[in-house]
């Protein structure tokens, strides 16, 4: 087995980087909590896009200097944020209506497991030792047009996250439109997993040696070649 | 004449017996009535049912009432946030009853009920875990489980304004829940920063209209 250098592979700020430009202008979004929320962070200047937060704002802006936080205007995951010009609030049924009308355009989830049908596991474990929370994920699965995963290739002990078939308790059901990962950048295609970008440094074959489902890979496909980002 | 403004937390929260179901504003912090949920802990009500997105934080508001033992329930769509070890802990020793729900569902339900509507269709959690016991119908080739109304004995809103009709504006995304479960209870109780004269709040910004709230209380601790 080729042993791969350390150094290959992107960071988060890359993975939140590439998905950014996926995103096309005029685009209402939802970012998951965690990872997923410093997506906005890159998307590029002058494009018009609106961060939907699943507690009632449409046009969320980044976080405000220390000292203008108002707990009264947060996100998602709790944390502060603010409202950009155009931007509105309402009631936690009118959000849900655009998450499960289909009124969102892409949703950035973090996953636990992601199946080459496009199931998605991101809400629970098999660890039955603290109680379950699901929140908004299975809306979000079942509701945005486009689901777009963000996750690391691997578990932190080196497991595959990219799946034959779930194994952790699902969330939706050939939901995943594209996986994101460190290592690469993965369709889910009527023929399961096709790798669109790989990673500078990696092979294909080093890439389908870390990953638990087959991968095709796609004619046009390119390396991922990310800003560096501190 | 019309006046739905209450004199204090005592008052507001006298209508609460044992074996409700209270509807609890807020996402979070935001837009949770802390300070009605804590006058709850003096009253005799007990065997409560939660109906909340979260389950308290830290150890004030929802989680002081759940940590004094009369919470049995607790009906939300995600229980685990920093600093949310009461529940956890009465969680882990069996004390407490937990029925988790997916957000947007908790908040149609919750909609439902408000509007009269007996249980509706909706894919989100069917061919889960969460959709394991549900009843089942294909509409449109996708299948669809069926979620029953939610309705509260009581709920509890914190928002920014009323008039003593109960005309109600929130502050940013403390609106929340607040709107829709003010809907679906038999006797809501907001408790705002302040109330304004009849005709200041412009009509048509008025987010809650007055027929869905019952008691107002004036609390900005």
């Amino acid at each position: 087995m080729t042993i791969i250098p350390e150094k290959i592979g992107l960071s988060r700020k890359q993975i939140a980087w590439r998905i950014a430009q996926e995103i096309p202008e005029g685009s209402y979004v939802n970012l998951g909590i965690g990872s997923p929320e410093i997506v906005a962070n890159y998307i590029p200047k002058g494009r018009e896009i609106f961060f939907h937060s699943e507690n009632g704002i449409l046009g969320m802006g980044p976080a405000p200097e220390n000292g203008h936080e108002d707990g009264n205007l947060i996100n998602a995951g709790k944390k502060p944020v603010t409202l950009l010009p155009g931007g509105s609030y309402f009631n936690h049924t009118d959000s849900f209506a655009m998450i499960r009308g289909g009124h969102i355009d892409i949703c950035v989830l973090g996953a636990y497991q992601v199946a080459e049908n496009g199931d998605l596991s991101n809400w629970a474990t098999l660890d039955t030792s603290k109680p379950p929370g699901v929140g908004g994920a299975m809306d979000l699965a079942v509701g945005v047009k486009k689901i777009y995963v963000m996750m690391d290739h691997l578990t932190k002990d080196g497991q595959s996250k990219l799946m034959r078939s779930c194994t952790y308790p699902q969330t939706g059901f050939g939901v995943v439109k594209t996986v994101f990962t460190n290592l690469a950048v993965i369709d889910v295609t009527d023929k399961g997993f096709t790798v669109r970008e790989i990673a500078r440094g990696l092979s294909i074959e080093q890439l389908k040696a870390k990953t638990d489902a087959p991968l095709t890979l796609a004619n046009n496909w390119t390396t991922l070649n990310p800003p560096e980002l501190n | 004449m019309i006046n739905k403004e209450v004199e204090n937390l005592t008052a507001a929260v006298s209508v609460i017996s044992e074996g409700a179901v209270i509807l609890s504003s807020g996402f979070g912090d935001a837009g949770a009535p802390v300070d009605l949920l804590e006058a709850i802990i003096n009253t005799d009500a007990r065997d409560l049912t939660i109906v909340s997105n979260n389950a308290g934080e830290k150890n004030y508001g929802l989680a002081a009432l759940i940590k004094s033992g009369k919470v049995s329930k607790i009906i939300c769509s995600y229980p685990i946030s920093t600093g949310s070890v009461v529940f956890q802990g009465l969680y882990n020793s069996g004390k407490i009853k937990l029925e988790v729900v997916p957000q947007g569902t908790l908040s149609e339900r919750i909609r439902a009920a408000g509007a009269g509507i007996g249980a509706f269709f909706t894919p989100t959690s069917a061919g889960t875990q969460l959709g394991e016991r549900k009843e089942k119908r294909v509409i449109d080739g996708v299948e669809n489980v069926l979620e029953y109304a939610l309705k509260g004995d009581v709920a509890l809103i914190r928002a920014k304004k009323a008039d003593r009709l109960g005309n109600i504006i929130y502050d940013k995304s403390a609106r929340n829940f607040g709107p829709v479960m003010a809907m679906a209870a038999t006797t809501t109780i907001v408790q705002v920063d302040e109330i304004v004269r009849v005709g200041e709040i412009d009509p048509e910004q008025v987010i809650t209209p007055g027929i869905f709230v019952d008691r107002l209380l004036v609390h900005n601790e």
